[in-house]
């Protein structure tokens, strides 16, 4: 008698244990958000050439980016799924992707969540202001009473600042 | 016959020639947070370079990669604007050795970041689809990197005798070798006859606004120019570029091939 093979789960099926699976991966830098959350994750689907997962690059020079890459593939290895990890630039990533759950996470891990990006100007006039000083709520003790130390701090993607009631320097995520 | 590749070699050598530059203060930067901002930025414009490398082998086909545009080709095959390959410091020949000169490091970053918004702005309407998303997100990178220059280059021009000083020397001995960036390379024109690039003259209004601007607020005078147009961007080099390709190349060509 011969074995009934099993039946091929079904697309839709197969994308969520995907998902799942991916939803375990967080930022290499960031442990307390996923790549979904972050807007990294973009897409799972099913093309013609098979199942295809979709990321796109934060910064363009951001060193987490290989590692991330490398953390899809190993996990979908880890479940014994063949994908095609794809990496799509355009739309370019933008903070604005993230998801309000992500920002409570990073202001619980103690980073400034980053706000909202300002509706786009045009022209060259846009450059030529300085930086709107932006009032970023203390991760800590949520003082608004805060400085900017420095544009770029522990990673291209945060500036440092400090707080000037409970003293304590903590990162902002910036918009982008 | 110029090419769309060499138009995005040009974008590129530009990226890779001046964060390697900026490269060279992780580690000695003048206070710990500019040290950790440089080396972001550099971070930054080695990004986008390694995103055009790989655009523009793809483009150019054969055995083309991102590593055998950026470490296999010699000083005469880069297409930056000179500008970005000078040391950071005043005028020295190419052997000579200097103190670095933080006031130089923030001016040519101010002076080639308040291109750069412009040129990836425009670019991002680019025909070559590839190109036109890279702008998309340099543009975002360029426009901290302006905001950081901008406000250093007012800080150290506002400030002391000595910090005024030699931000003014370092405007005087860079800005003329900006006027390069005016006069259209070949490669420059192919790419503006194809939809593919910006023409740099479009710009220069802008360019001016935004320098005469920060010039005004950091105290500076800007000089006027006369004098040499340099040609970086066909191939025609200061001494300094072999020096920085030597040090950039060296591990690549002593291990061809190698990975870790």
């Amino acid at each position: 008698m011969s074995a009934t093979p099993m039946p091929a789960p079904a697309p839709d099926e197969l994308i969520d244990r995907v998902l799942t699976a991916l939803d375990s991966l967080t930022d290499p830098e960031i442990p307390v958000v996923t790549l979904r959350e972050l807007g990294i994750l973009r897409d799972v689907r099913m093309t013609d050439d098979g199942l295809e997962v979709v990321i796109t690059p934060t910064y363009s020079g951001c060193p987490a980016m290989g590692q991330i890459e490398d953390d899809v593939r190993a996990t979908l290895a880890g479940i014994g799924i063949a994908a095609r990890v794809v990496t799509r630039l355009s739309p370019a990533w933008t903070t604005d992707w993230m998801s309000e759950a992500a920002k409570e996470k990073l202001r619980a891990y103690g980073i400034a969540p980053p706000h909202r990006l300002p509706a786009p100007e045009v022209g060259v006039v846009r450059f030529m202001k300085k930086p709107a000083a932006e009032t970023v709520a203390c991760p800590q003790c949520g003082s608004t009473n805060t400085t900017l130390t420095s544009q770029f701090s522990s990673t291209a993607c945060k500036a440092l600042y400090r707080c000037l009631d409970c003293r304590e320097p903590f990162d902002y995520f910036k918009p982008y | 016959m110029s090419t769309t590749a060499d138009y995005i070699l040009h974008l590129a050598d530009n990226a890779v020639v001046l964060g390697q530059r900026n490269a060279e203060w992780c580690g000695h930067g003048p206070i710990l947070e500019e040290d950790l901002a440089l080396a972001n930025v550099s971070l930054d414009l080695i990004g986008q370079a390694r995103l055009l490398y790989q655009r523009a082998a793809t483009l150019l086909g054969g055995d083309a990669t991102e590593d055998s545009l950026a470490y296999f080709r010699d000083a005469a095959e880069f297409r930056n604007y000179t500008l970005l390959e000078l040391p950071h410091h005043g005028p020295l020949v190419g052997y000579a050795a200097s103190d670095r000169d933080y006031a130089t490091t923030i001016v040519r970053n101010f002076l080639y970041s308040a291109l750069m918004v412009q040129l990836w702005d425009g670019l991002t309407k680019s025909s070559d689809s590839e190109l036109a998303a890279i702008a998309a997100k340099s543009l975002k990178e360029a426009s901290y990197h302006l905001h950081h220059a901008r406000d250093w280059l007012v800080r150290l021009g506002d400030g002391t005798d000595e910090s005024h000083a030699r931000v003014q020397a370092a405007v005087d001995h860079l800005m003329p070798y900006t006027e390069e960036f005016w006069t259209p390379s070949p490669a420059e024109s192919t790419a503006v006859a194809a939809g593919v690039g910006v023409d740099v003259r479009t710009l220069r209004a802008g360019w001016d606004a935004l320098v005469n601007d920060a010039f005004a607020e950091a105290t500076v005078t800007r000089p006027a120019f006369r004098g040499y147009i340099t040609e970086g961007k066909v191939g025609v080099h200061s001494e300094h570029l072999g020096f920085l390709l030597t040090e950039m190349q060296s591990l690549a060509r002593a291990h061809p091939g190698a990975t870790w």
